[in-house]
């Protein structure tokens, strides 16, 4: 096959600037992962199915295999990597801790994303909600009763201001 | 990487985007990508060159003109379906935007993009059939609309040409009165209909359906609508019965396919039930014209 264009890049991840220069057929799952060394966004089905590589890009949660690398140039791309640390999780990450809402991991960074993005902006007053807000991510261990229990308990804790929205957000902030 | 090897050009005008198409043999628009990316990861799609469109926030909008809502091809699912006008002028695709994909999915899809894609399971192809919606489409020789009724060739095709980009789609405003429904059965919240109906009719003086429109999808190679029954339901009040002879009456009109997730007979019984369910509903919502 023919040699193609590569194209330029530049992005935030995590509050840093990439500049690159890329394939354009290049994922931005791949991206992530192989080129900037992020592996906490998992690919699993790679087409769309199973939400595992769900990152935020500019603040709205994304399929990171349903987009082109190139396609980020300019926006803001926050990964699982930019909520707690392993050592310092976050209300969210804590609360799938003690709810038992992850057992493998794999599906893990996905929902947590998502989940993010939920809390920032939907009122999750029901379960029906939560659950319909979640259905684009699929989880094979916990049958999801962890997960749901997870954000239904740091909605009620946002809408009470036992937590803030800033500690359930990514910590790194941009640095533009 | 899993797409084969192809150049981008991401356009900063519609012009811009409109020459690239014309210019350049086996090109492909990307907007929100969340029906091209999977074709592309899959390789059943292998362009030369990806024209990228989602730069072009001129054809985000949704709009009031002339009795009418214009909502741009760029219009992401998120918007029409958080959108007060959609939910005020068009209420039957403010219920059925419930049912589109999922929260990740939402924020990066467009509108434009499900019309050009065309699966025949998805929500918008089958609204713009009910809703009798006009298409608008440019390429570098000019505009032309296509009544939704044209636009669909079959599965995963339309009569779109490959130097055109589908632009706007203006949908006429539903009345007041209009007794409107919308349901649908999926295996996942979200996941492609197996099947789903939309009725839209009126109710006369003499409470008997007039102006009915019936459109169903996940049950044929296009999204359809259901003329031939439209045409048995005119003139006569509603009663259950009706309903029930108006689904009997779809194993004559479908031909829905066998497939990994459902069985014809399934699909079809299906279609049945949602039917009656969406006759009953819109009957109940329909108020007599004065």
């Amino acid at each position: 096959m023919s040699e193609m264009k590569k194209v330029s890049l530049w992005v935030v991840v995590n509050g840093v600037v990439h500049e690159d220069l890329v394939d354009p057929r290049l994922l931005l799952s791949d991206y992530l992962r192989v080129n900037l060394g992020l592996t906490g966004t998992h690919v699993g089905c790679e087409h769309g199915v199973c939400g595992s590589c769900t990152v935020l890009v500019d603040g709205a949660s994304t399929r990171s295999c349903l987009m082109l690398a190139i396609q980020a140039n300019g926006l803001e791309i926050h990964t699982v990597e930019s909520l707690g640390s392993p050592d310092q999780l976050n209300p969210l990450q804590k609360a799938f801790n003690e709810h038992h809402g992850l057992q493998c991991g794999f599906c893990t960074p996905g929902m947590l994303m998502t989940a993010t993005e939920m809390l920032q902006k939907y009122p999750l007053k029901t379960d029906t909600e939560i659950r319909e807000l979640l259905s684009g991510n699929l989880c094979r261990c916990t049958g999801y009763q962890g997960i749901v229990d997870a954000v239904r308990e740091c909605a009620h804790k946002r809408d009470t201001g036992e937590i803030t929205i800033q500690d359930i957000s990514p910590r790194i902030e941009s640095s533009l | 990487m899993k797409p084969v090897p192809f150049n981008y050009l991401c356009a900063y005008s519609l012009e811009e985007a409109l020459h690239h198409l014309g210019s350049n043999e086996n090109a492909k628009v990307i907007a929100g990508g969340q029906s091209l990316m999977p074709m592309l990861n899959f390789r059943v799609v292998q362009p030369s060159l990806l024209v990228d469109i989602s730069k072009l926030v001129e054809l985000d909008y949704i709009k009031e003109v002339n009795g009418r809502i214009d909502i741009g091809a760029l219009t992401r699912h998120t918007t029409v379906g958080s959108s007060e006008l959609v939910e005020k002028y068009l209420p039957v695709m403010h219920e059925a935007l419930k049912h589109v994909a999922h929260l990740a999915i939402r924020n990066k899809g467009t509108i434009g993009g499900s019309l050009s894609h065309a699966d025949p399971a998805a929500e918008y192809p089958m609204l713009s059939l009910l809703l009798d919606a006009d298409i608008y489409c440019e390429s570098s020789l000019g505009e032309r609309v296509i009544p939704a009724a044209q636009f669909f060739a079959g599965s995963l095709s339309t009569v779109l040409n490959e130097d055109e980009i589908l632009t706007k789609i203006s949908f006429p405003k539903m009345t007041g009165n209009t007794g409107w429904a919308f349901e649908e059965f999926a295996q996942r919240d979200g996941d492609f209909a197996l099947a789903a109906v939309g009725v839209l009719l009126s109710k006369d003086s003499e409470d008997r359906i007039q102006n009915i429109k019936l459109a169903a999808m996940g049950v044929g190679e296009t999204p359809l609508r259901l003329t031939g029954i439209e045409a048995s339901l005119v003139d006569k009040p509603y009663t259950d019965d009706l309903g029930v002879a108006a689904a009997q009456s779809l194993a004559s009109t479908l031909t829905p396919n066998t497939d990994l997730h459902a069985s014809a007979n399934y699909r079809l019984h299906l279609a049945g039930e949602l039917l009656k369910k969406t006759l009953r509903l819109a009957w109940n919502r329909a108020s007599a014209e004065k």
